[in-house]
């Protein structure tokens, strides 16, 4: 269906992988953050609430620059995970995973928060007097009820990850096979007199994958959705 | 007999509950029209509401105490829960439903008594349908019967059948009226209807604004 090169199937792979591996690491993070915010008043709750939704405001550049500083080679978070735990970010794909996480974990957090915002307390009330203790209340009632949120989150994640440019440039280049996503790789071409014939067939993939995540989280949200309604 | 001690106090807002009263076997009933606090107390039975000043027992087992600062979580108490509204988990199957309390408490699977309470309650013909799929009498016939499944010591039922039509009500008493003559566990039934309750009590606790206002057997009801 889409005659591409193999430097062109590369960067479509690259963008697939880091943005699934993005999605997965970001979503254990992201229903924690969620739970807090939907239901535990605490000390600075504002400010995490502010830091969260801080990269769907910023420029991404300065995401990136942020990124750059702290989890770079010579960064103080980056250097601690380089030294103690082998976890390199700077010019590699984890990199790119992680700026595209962060820059899609606003997005995650929001429909998962509304979620558990919307569940019957009264459920978790009956589900207590049937002996069920908090995390096994967590894990068989609440997270089960707030899924279609859940999953809204981590498509909504998947989807800004997948599109992620400008942090993720700043943070961790453009190098073909390492961190050049579809988005970089366009604008690689761009760059190119005439590049924009060639370009056309990544934006294809790109609004094709686009869409494939739409559909795919409206049948898993419909479906989930249907097996509540009414009661 | 298990024997139930409330002695509870409580202000919410102009309101003051203080209410104290014993229950053992049968079916206690906590009368008085809405408002009185009945659910309120029975919340506090559960543990899902605290009361800022006495105590609530069951035997010699402490479940609040407001002195000592014991307050046992409701899924330690071992009460079982019949809400007006039935409370059923939507994501699960009838099965589920009914299994999920041995599932929470650790006990192993008793095909014999889950049949049993099938059978009781019957509900056998029910068990692959989702809640939705319920009338509300099924409904709280499932609720009646997940809360039995967790081997309670105590059950309370909270109006569990203001929310049904007169005919359905019909169809739900004589289930609950072979349980408190079958299953011989004490019962604490809130309602405001002095004719559902004649049919079901065998003790009354009188409820007026927040306040027992008197304690004996059915003659109370009328």
């Amino acid at each position: 269906m889409f005659d591409l090169s193999p430097a062109e199937w590369t960067a479509v792979e690259l963008s697939l992988r880091v943005s699934i591996v993005a999605t997965l690491v970001a979503l254990p993070f992201g229903i924690t953050i969620g739970w807090l915010l939907a239901r535990k008043d605490f000390w600075g709750k504002i400010i995490v609430d502010g830091i969260v939704y801080l990269p769907l405001v910023l420029p991404p550049v300065v995401t990136g620059y942020l990124l750059l500083i702290s989890f770079g080679r010579r960064g103080p978070i980056g250097a601690f995970l380089a030294d103690y735990l082998g976890i390199v970010f700077s010019f590699r794909w984890t990199g790119a995973a992680l700026s595209c996480g962060i820059m899609g974990f606003p997005l995650m957090v929001r429909p998962i928060r509304l979620a558990f915002e919307a569940i019957d307390r009264r459920l978790e009330d009956a589900a207590a007097t049937l002996g069920a203790g908090d995390f096994r209340l967590f894990l068989t009632i609440t997270l089960p009820l707030a899924l279609p949120g859940v999953i809204a989150g981590a498509v909504m994640c998947f989807a800004r990850a997948l599109g992620e440019f400008g942090a993720t440039i700043t943070f961790v280049s453009n190098i073909p096979g390492e961190t050049q996503t579809i988005s970089a790789a366009i604008y690689t071409l761009l760059q190119v007199p005439g590049g924009e014939a060639l370009a056309g067939r990544l934006v294809l993939v790109a609004v094709a994958l686009a869409l494939a995540a739409l559909i795919v989280s409206e049948w898993f949200a419909r479906r989930a959705g249907m097996r509540f309604q009414g009661e | 007999m298990s024997v139930l001690a409330v002695d509870v106090e409580k202000r919410l807002g102009e309101f003051t509950l203080a209410a104290r009263f014993t229950a053992s076997g049968g079916v206690t009933a906590l009368f008085g029209p809405s408002g009185a606090g009945k659910t309120t107390i029975a919340n506090m039975i559960a543990g899902l509401v605290a009361p800022e000043r006495g105590s609530i027992a069951i035997d010699k087992s402490m479940l609040f105490d407001a002195a000592t600062g014991i307050d046992v979580p409701p899924h330690r108490r071992r009460i079982g829960y019949v809400f007006q509204e039935g409370r059923l988990f939507p994501h699960l199957s009838v099965r589920k439903n009914l299994d999920y309390g041995r599932r929470m408490n650790g006990h192993a699977y008793d095909a014999k008594e889950f049949a049993r309470i099938a059978q009781l309650l019957d509900v056998g013909h029910l068990l692959d349908r989702r809640p939705r799929a319920l009338s509300g009498g099924e409904r709280q016939r499932i609720a009646v019967g997940r809360a039995l499944l967790t081997r309670p010591r105590l059950l309370l039922l909270d109006e569990p059948l203001a929310s049904l039509d007169s005919a359905r009500k019909d169809e739900i008493l004589p289930y609950l009226v072979r349980l408190r003559d079958e299953a011989r566990l004490p019962m604490v039934y809130v309602s405001h209807d002095a004719g559902e309750l004649r049919q079901i009590a065998t003790n009354v606790v009188r409820l007026d604004g927040g306040r027992v206002a008197a304690t004996g057997g059915i003659e109370l009801l009328d």
